[in-house]
């Protein structure tokens, strides 16, 4: 189920500059999941992986308004989130395979890509698994008195999880600079979330007296706009705020789901037609923003950083035996 | 073994001409179908357990012979599916609760430790928790800290509960079967890498006791006990052993708890040596357990002090140069235990 989305706020546009920045960041994401998918299948890369493509505007349009000292925590369909909070491709790549140039040195894998220097603090592999730390950075920001924010990414299989809703409670009550970004993609791995979610998502914020709205996650413009208000009220003291971004994953639950029994080719097909890329790419040049050769030199400069990136990652060596139990304690 | 390649670490399962041939899954899927027939209070609850059939594909087939009512797909929400496990259990229901990976187990420690294990007890007696929490253990798969872990000690240690950890597709019916119609809780772990494995398993009906060791290969120099996957470690091991002249006895004990300690006892005072593999963390697991009960009761017989192989104490590293350093192998086994023969050790 998708949750009706609420009206428009008003749009607080970005300059040309930015939106064509925000598209760089979207075509990163897209291409970046296209290589990881071939790098499975071609037998290149260790284990499986979970793919965001479909779901790119949320991850940009929420991150385009955060600044890098801002923090994240993200999801087991996490590469979406770390490379719109401006993680680099080479070191993301390398992590995927397991080698020691990677984000976390080849101990983590794709699911749990952390990068503090962007202000992200973990993809986790435990669904609503970081529902606490986000809210415990939101704690942290409040007692040493900035002005950050804290977002935390999360599917709608995670409203199945408590923590969520003893974290959102707290969140409230202490008026804790933190934005919860439900990714409504209307499964969780295998089921629909009509048979695993009662009642209304947002009332489920609504009801801790949380601001809390359903939005069209497809349209970046909606998305940012959103994004922008929800935290300069956090910024200011305002307190948490729970987005619903109605969206899809376009592929299956992981590269290996490839048949997708669990949904009908139907509703992939109604939901391709609202591919958060084109409805971008429409809009920048409907409003003579882009000309189309702009977009595809973004495009083609895209592609030449992955495959750069894939190099990369392909030559760089795996960990030294040694590193195997360094890190378990600080 | 390429280093992408996902572990294959399971030798060809153990045969027994004649006999119908099902995998470890299969029988998993038997033991629940025979005994959902058998007994309407039987259902199944989890995620993903129902349309999908679980993720490893374990359950396909039991929606349609049982219904949704029986075969119940929840959303993500371990505790709560524990909770209403523990609830339908002491009004007169046999729930399975299925439990994805056992790293999730986490999320249900309050059912299950302090609610599912102490209810009887608690209750002088009064009410009793028929479930079983069937859950997976085991490395090896390229998926990194939080779904690799074998948690099955947390769980050993909590007086009240039942926990067993089959390595065979025999075994594992019989002792699900057992599971389901005990009146206590009792935590299932079955190995992930272990589903496609095939064995011999009767057509006729069968069950297994909870607490009774199985001895997979009869030896004289050193008893090995092994665990779940760990089976077929020890036995590779074994071959590897019996080639330089050295015979080894492997014992699976099958449940931790309860423990059938007078079976591991005896081998051991037999080959006067024991050698502990499991595949939990080594520190504080079940390797230690097991090697003070031996120690214990078989001293006077011993010609070298227990050893005990168990996974490194480190997360379990995603990077397959790191990931395969952390589990017990074959070549482990064989260095220990001919240490142990040698008299140096
Ligand atoms: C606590 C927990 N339970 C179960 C799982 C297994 N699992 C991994 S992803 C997933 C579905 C998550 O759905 P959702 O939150 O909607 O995210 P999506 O995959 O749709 O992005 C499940 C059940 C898990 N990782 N953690
Ligand atoms: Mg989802």
């Amino acid at each position: 189920m998708s949750e009706k989305n609420d009206s428009n706020p008003n749009e607080t546009e970005l300059d040309t500059e930015h939106w064509l920045q925000a598209y760089e960041q979207m075509v990163k994401i897209r291409t970046f999941e296209e290589t990881a998918n071939d790098l499975y299948t071609s037998a290149r890369m260790p284990g499986i992986t979970h793919l965001y493509i479909g779901e790119e505007a949320i991850a940009v349009g929420i991150c385009e308004a955060l600044r890098q000292d801002d923090y994240i925590t993200s999801t087991h369909r996490g590469h979406g989130h770390c490379l719109a909070k401006g993680a680099d491709l080479d070191r993301m790549f390398a992590e995927l395979l397991g080698k020691e140039a990677g984000y976390c040195r080849g101990k983590g894998g794709s699911m749990h890509i952390a990068d503090q220097e962007t202000g992200n603090l973990g993809a986790n592999g435990i669904v609503g698994g970081s529902a606490g730390i986000a809210t415990g950075a939101g704690m942290s920001i409040k007692l040493r008195g900035t002005d950050q924010v804290s977002v935390c990414f999360f599917g709608d299989g995670a409203l199945g999880q408590g923590l969520l809703y003893e974290s959102m409670n707290m969140a409230q009550l202490w008026k804790l600079p933190v934005i919860y970004v439900c990714e409504n993609n209307q499964y969780g791995e295998y089921t629909h979330n009509s048979k695993t979610a009662a009642g209304s998502m947002v009332g489920r914020a609504s009801g801790f007296g949380v601001h809390a709205q359903a939005i069209d996650g497809q349209d970046i413009r909606t998305v940012h706009a959103t994004a922008r208000l929800v935290i300069e009220r956090a910024r200011k003291g305002g307190g948490p705020a729970f987005l619903v971004c109605n969206t899809y994953r376009f592929r299956g639950h992981h590269v290996g789901d490839i048949d997708r029994p669990y949904r009908t080719r139907e509703e992939e097909a109604e939901w391709a037609k609202r591919d958060p890329l084109t409805l971008l790419e429409d809009w920048l040049l409907k409003s003579e923003q882009a000309e189309k050769q702009v977009l595809e030199r973004i495009q083609q400069e895209v592609k030449t950083a992955v495959d750069d990136a894939v190099a990369f990652a392909e030559e760089a060596s795996f960990p030294s035996e040694s590193e195997v139990d360094r890190h378990v304690y600080a | 073994m390429s280093t992408l390649e996902n572990g294959t670490r399971c030798s060809p399962a153990i045969h027994a001409p004649g006999e119908r041939q099902i995998t470890f899954g299969q029988a998993i899927r038997e033991a629940i179908a025979e005994e959902m027939a058998r007994d309407e209070n039987v259902f199944v609850i989890g995620e993903d357990v129902a349309e999908a059939g679980s993720v490893f594909k374990v359950l396909v087939g039991l929606l349609d012979e049982f219904g949704p009512e029986r075969v119940i797909d929840s959303p993500i929400s371990e505790a709560g599916i524990a909770g209403i496990g523990v609830g339908a259990a002491i009004t007169g229901m046999r729930p399975i609760v299925d439990i994805m990976f056992g790293d999730f187990t986490t999320l249900v420690m309050d059912q299950l430790v302090n609610q599912a294990a102490k209810t009887h007890y608690m209750s002088g007696g009064k009410l009793t928790v028929p479930m079983v929490l069937r859950t997976t253990l085991g490395a090896s798969r390229r998926s990194a800290a939080q779904h690799s872990q074998s948690l099955h000690a947390l769980f050993s240690h909590i007086p009240g509960l039942k926990v067993a950890l089959p390595a065979t597709p025999y075994d594992a019916k019989g002792l699900m079967k057992t599971a389901i119609r005990d009146d206590n809780p009792v935590v299932i772990f079955e190995d992930k890498m272990l589903y496609q494995e095939k064995g011999p398993v009767p057509e006729e009906e069968y069950t297994l006791p909870l607490g009774q060791a199985d001895v997979k290969r009869t030896g004289e120099d050193i008893t090995i006990i092994a665990t779940s996957s760990m089976v077929y470690v020890g036995l590779e091991a074994a071959d590897k052993l019996a080639s330089i002249g050295i015979s080894a006895e492997l014992i699976d004990p099958r449940t931790t708890n309860p423990l059938d300690s007078d079976t591991l006892i005896q081998s051991a005072k037999k080959t006067s040596r024991a050698l502990v593999l499991d595949e939990g963390y080594r520190q504080y697991g079940v390797t230690g357990e097991i090697a003070s009960v031996i120690a214990d009761g078989a001293f006077y017989y011993l010609d070298a002090p227990v050893k005990r192989i168990g996974a490194m104490n480190v997360p379990v590293p995603f990077s397959p140069a790191m990931e395969d350093l952390t589990i017990p192998d074959a070549d482990d086994v064989v260095e220990t235990a001919k240490a142990m023969c040698a008299g140096d050790s």
